[in-house]
């Protein structure tokens, strides 16, 4: 099969709870928080006030991307987000249940939707065009993602806006804590080595297009997904033949290692069996687990093949910048993804 | 991305009906399914009305054939697309890529509230299984599983357009070759966390709504599920699957207006609505039936009824609100009304649209009031509009 045209990612940016810059102060373990930027550099003041955090790390990492791109009105806005608007969610939920269902106010309501953010970029830009909003667990950044790429072979839009962000609440560190996903805090030292893994968030976005500009850093290859796979090596050898790629041509696998000591070999499994000997690197001791963290491994990535600042240790020393990047993802051997980036 | 895209068979469940067969003796009796609560925990019983589906969670779980300690829209999502597989006589296997996507708005949001009572009191207390499937794709994971649908699995969030846009994807994965086969709509269990929320906007009803008349007061609240099953041109000749209808347009817009609110001019509903019409390459004066969005608010009623105006000048088609029949059911409404748009075009028949008397001044629409079977209907519009200013449309055509 002729493999489609490209689709090419001319900007990006990211809320992550790391910073690019070496003076960064150091991750706040065991549960990592997005670094917030100064709002009034991004959103009309009027609107921050009623925004809740998510919204605003949304936003914030959306208008970036389109300031990178030089594009005031995007073609198509989709967001993909697991846990939507929890702040709001768990306010209006409280206080029902405090108040005994009386005396409750719209406003936390309002904005609990999964489509808040999809919605607020939309309302700010004036942006009447296509807007999606998946909410699967950690297949909804590469659900948007796949979206805007049926949207633009299409041609029902000239480009697509994509971001994929969760939050972590005190609530939901609590509810996830008891799930035992989470290392003891003063265990985070030993992060291979033990089970459990340590909470992180962010928003990352992209403006997707099928024209090459001289802004164009990426070009974004291939996505897919695959719900309890029973043999991942085997699908990872199939969605690389498909591509008509050899796993010789992928310079670097950015997988999705977490530190949980259950589900790390998962990696080790697909690494051994299709992709042997294949440069591989973790971006989750810089973003934290989440179910959309695919979204800043896929920021990392267009950091690395447009040559611009790389993690200092993140790479294997192997002399030369990759090209073809592989990113594999997993979250709880319930979802795995599949992002295949090439070089600009 | 070429081919068409058929509907192949369809299953819903809602307070009018626990299958399509309930559901159309429903319609033509104008039995309404707004009524006191009768299952739903909350202070508002007795207040505002709601459609519930008239069955405890331990029955819809044996009809399900799930357990019935799973969030009722579990249950609600899996019995509706047990029977859209069923009406399509689909059976899953590794010949078609099968795709099952879903929508909802609030997830396992019923058990969670559960959870919440115990946690707020203690974080250490609450039972996990109650917020174990809070989460809007867990819940479609649940039915996924229980089907065997488990190729693509995806879950749509965009508040009251969730099930059309799901719909919509599910048309564009077939046309461009990612699936074969799909089976997509959604889902919403009502719950005290949105008839709370609702109310906090002042848009329920505390009578029966009346959708598009010019006393209506708000709307009530439903819940239930519905789905389409979709099907490429090459699964319909092997299968030898007859069709019920074709989808032949669909378009999403925002109105970019206001978070809850709807435009005075109607922007986004305009906007999807020309948008889908122009996909299925037709002209206004094709569409024979239109179910409108048509939730009995106000806003959204003066919007929409402008939107109408401006689509289709002075001679707007038959339409009708079905919510006065099935409530608002939110997450659900696009796939319960794709259904019956589908069942329009397949059997001819118009619904009505239950408690109007006046039409709303200036605007001057008046719906369908009569069940009327035996219509020519050759395409019908469903409109889908949502919190955040998400509207879609989708076209339904016959053969």
């Amino acid at each position: 099969m002729p493999t489609p045209p490209p689709i090419y990612l001319n900007a990006s940016a990211s809320i992550s709870p790391y910073a690019l810059e070496e003076t960064s102060p150091p991750l706040p373990y065991p549960r990592l928080r997005c670094i917030e930027p100064d709002y009034k550099d991004f959103i009309d003041p009027r609107m921050i006030r009623r925004m809740s955090r998510v919204v605003k790390i949304g936003t914030a990492a959306a208008v970036a991307c389109l300031r990178e791109a030089g594009v005031d009105m995007p073609g198509a806005i989709l967001t993909g987000t697991t846990y939507g608007c929890l702040e709001d969610t768990e306010q209006f939920l409280h206080k029902m249940v405090a108040q005994n269902e009386e005396m409750l106010t719209p406003t936390a309501f309002i904005q609990s939707t999964h489509n808040t953010i999809g919605a607020q970029i939309a309302l700010l830009l004036q942006c009447h065009a296509y807007n999606n909003t998946y909410a699967h667990r950690a297949f909804s950044f590469e659900h948007a993602l796949l979206d805007a790429v049926l949207l633009l072979r299409e041609k029902e839009a000239p480009n697509a806006l994509v971001g994929g962000l969760d939050e972590i609440t005190d609530v939901l560190y609590c509810v996830l804590s008891r799930f035992d996903l989470y290392k003891p805090a003063a265990d985070h030292a030993t992060a291979d080595a033990s089970e459990g893994t340590i909470a992180g968030e962010g928003a990352a976005f992209f403006l997707l297009s099928p024209e090459k500009t001289p802004a164009t850093t990426a070009q974004l290859l291939d996505v897919a997904t695959f719900y309890k796979p029973e043999n991942m090596p085997e699908r990872v050898a199939v969605f690389l033949q498909k591509n008509n790629l050899a796993a010789s041509d992928i310079d670097l696998l950015l997988w999705g290692k977490n530190g949980d000591s259950r589900y790390d070999g998962l990696y080790d499994a697909v690494a051994e069996h299709a992709l042997p000997s294949i440069p591989a690197a973790g971006f989750k001791q810089l973003c934290g687990e989440y179910p959309t963290a695919a979204a800043f491994a896929t920021w990392l990535a267009v950091q690395i093949l447009s040559g611009k600042t790389i993690p200092k240790g993140l790479l294997p020393n192997t002399g030369v910048l990759p090209k073809k990047i592989l990113i594999y993802n997993h979250f709880y051997n319930i979802h795995h993804s599949l992002i295949l980036l090439g070089g600009p | 991305m070429n081919g068409e895209v058929w509907i192949g068979g369809i299953g819903l469940i809602s307070a009018i009906g626990n299958n399509v067969a309930e559901t159309l003796e429903s319609l033509e009796k104008g039995r309404s399914g707004v009524a006191d609560m009768q299952f739903l925990q909350s202070v508002h019983r007795g207040v505002f009305p709601v459609a519930e589906v008239k069955q405890s969670n331990e029955s819809l779980a044996a009809a399900a054939q799930m357990s019935a300690h799973l969030t009722r829209t579990a249950l609600l999502s899996g019995i509706a697309a047990r029977e859209a597989m069923a009406s399509a006589g689909f059976r899953p296997s590794a010949k078609w890529k099968t795709g099952f996507i879903s929508a909802n708005t609030v997830g396992g949001m019923d058990k969670t509230e559960e959870f919440y009572r115990y946690f707020m009191q203690n974080p250490a207390s609450g039972r996990l299984r109650d917020v174990a499937h809070h989460e809007c794709g867990s819940v479609t994971e649940l039915v996924a599983e229980q089907l065997g649908l488990t190729d693509f699995v995806s879950t749509v969030s965009t508040a009251c357009s969730s099930s059309a846009n799901s719909i919509m994807l599910a048309a564009r994965m077939i046309r461009q070759g990612l699936l074969d086969v799909a089976v997509a709509g959604g889902v919403d269990a009502l719950t005290a966390f949105t008839l709370n929320g609702f109310n906090t906007l002042m848009i329920l009803d505390r009578e029966p709504c009346r959708p598009f008349d010019q006393n209506r007061a708000g709307l009530n609240l439903g819940e239930g599920a519905g789905y389409v099953v979709l099907m490429s041109e090459k699964v319909l000749e092997a299968t030898r699957t007859t069709p019920l209808c074709r989808l032949s347009g669909w378009h999403n817009a925002t109105d970019a207006y206001h978070q809850t609110a709807s435009s005075p001019e109607g922007t986004g509903s305009y906007l999807a609505m020309t948008g889908a019409l122009n996909k299925a390459g037709l002209q206004p004066a094709d569409i024979d039936y239109i179910n409108v969005h048509g939730t009995g608010t106000p806003n959204n009623d003066q919007s929409e009824s402008t939107a109408l105006r401006r689509v289709f000048g002075d001679a707007c088609p038959q339409f009708s609100s079905t919510k006065a029949f099935t409530g608002h059911t939110l997450g659900a409404s696009g796939g319960i009304e794709a259904v019956l748009s589908v069942l329009s075009v397949q059997l001819g028949l118009i619904y009505p649209n239950l408690r109007f008397t006046t039409p709303i001044e200036g605007l001057g629409l008046t719906p369908e009031v009569a069940f009327r079977k035996g219509e020519q209907v050759r395409h019908v519009l469903s409109n889908s509009f949502g919190f955040g200013g998400n509207c879609s449309s989708l076209v339904f055509s016959k053969r």
